[in-house]
Formats: C-alpha cells, sequence, structure tokens
C-alpha cells in the first residue's frame, strides 16, 4: 500500500458496467515524508475518502477484494484514510516542513 | 521478497474493516547493503517489528494478506514477514 493525497475526482458516465455507482478519485502518491512520488492516478473509492485527505491505497487484484461478490475492474482503491498528516510517525531525516 | 527498514508507522481510524487491529507500518525498501532504494511504503506488520528494524516484506496480495490477518483475500498488498538479523554477501 502506498499513501496518497486526493486532489479531486473523475465523472464517467461512459464506463465499464463494473465501475456503475463507484467513485473516481485522482490522487497523487505520496512518500513517507508525504512529498510527491510517482505519477496522479485514478483510484476507486471504498472508504469515502474527501478532497484534500491523507489516503492510502491498494494496488493489484486485491483491489478489488473490497467490493466481494461484484467484478469492479480496478487496480487501485483507496482503503484508508489517514487520521490526519500528523499520524503518519517516521524516524527518517528531513522531517515534514 | 524485499529488504527495508522500518521508518514508523501510520493511524488511521477509518479504512478497510479486514484492517482493523493491524498495524500499519511505514517501510524504506533498502538495498542489501543498507542503502535507500525508491520510494517509502506502508506494510502491514505480523512479527512485531518496530521502528528502525531492518525487515522483510513480500509484496503479493495473497501471502501479505494471509500473513497479515491469518486469511487471503484483504485488500492487502504488502506485509511485513520477518526482522532481519544480519545479512551476509560474500
Amino acid at each position: 500500500m502506498q499513501l496518497a493525497r486526493v486532489l479531486g475526482n473523475v465523472v464517467s458516465t461512459v464506463k465499464n458496467e463494473g465501475l456503475e455507482g463507484r467513485k473516481l478519485i485522482i490522487i497523487q502518491p505520496l512518500d513517507g515524508e508525504l512529498q510527491p512520488a510517482g505519477k496522479p492516478m485514478v483510484a476507486i473509492d471504498s472508504v469515502g475518502a474527501g478532497y484534500k485527505e491523507l489516503v492510502f491505497w491498494c494496488r493489484g487484484k486485491e483491489a478489488s477484494f473490497p467490493f466481494e461478490g461484484s467484478e469492479v475492474p480496478t487496480d487501485c482503491t483507496i482503503i484508508g484514510i489517514v487520521d490526519s498528516d500528523d499520524h503518519v510517525k517516521s524516524i527518517a531525516t528531513g522531517a515534514r516542513k | 521478497m524485499i529488504l527495508a527498514k522500518v521508518l514508523g508507522n501510520v493511524v488511521a481510524t477509518q479504512k478497510n474493516q479486514r484492517y482493523s487491529g493491524a498495524r500499519i507500518m511505514l517501510v524504506q525498501p533498502i538495498n542489501p547493503d543498507g542503502t535507500v532504494r525508491g520510494v517509502s511504503m506502508l506494510a502491514l506488520d505480523s512479527v512485531d517489528s518496530g521502528e528502525g528494524d531492518v525487515v522483510l516484506v513480500v509484496q503479493e496480495g495473497w501471502a501479505a494478506s494471509t500473513a497479515s490477518t491469518g486469511e487471503p483475500g484483504a485488500a492487502i498488498d504488502s506485509a511485513i514477514v520477518g526482522v532481519v538479523d544480519f545479512i551476509e554477501e560474500d
């Protein structure tokens, strides 16, 4: 899993029916210092993530597991919301600015 | 598996229910010589690892979910499955 910041969302009406009723969210993956790391991606929400929230997401086939039973074609799903930016404890040097 | 160093952990109250009770650790992948490699990431702990530990991380869902929650089929793609005592490089 990886940390990410919610940047916004995507609206798509013509799509695979497995995506029906799922919120499509744009996320920017982050490193442990909450700095951007990697390319922005579109994730499916499974926990009610909101704009600018610090979340974490799961990749691969496992990303479809929160939606048991339904076949959701996703490889990137938000599965948790970090309580706040301060709830990422790290001993790495170069603490967050 | 990959080698990584445990940097700390992340607290998230609102999360997928399979994560309840699991420790979400922040880990930094490293090379065998200890140098940093790539971006830090999250992995569920299954061996009571702590900050500063060098650990083994499995990055495949079936193994990660089984190791960290006892059963496969959870939205988990990485788990800490061992604490490294030392690394011998001939």
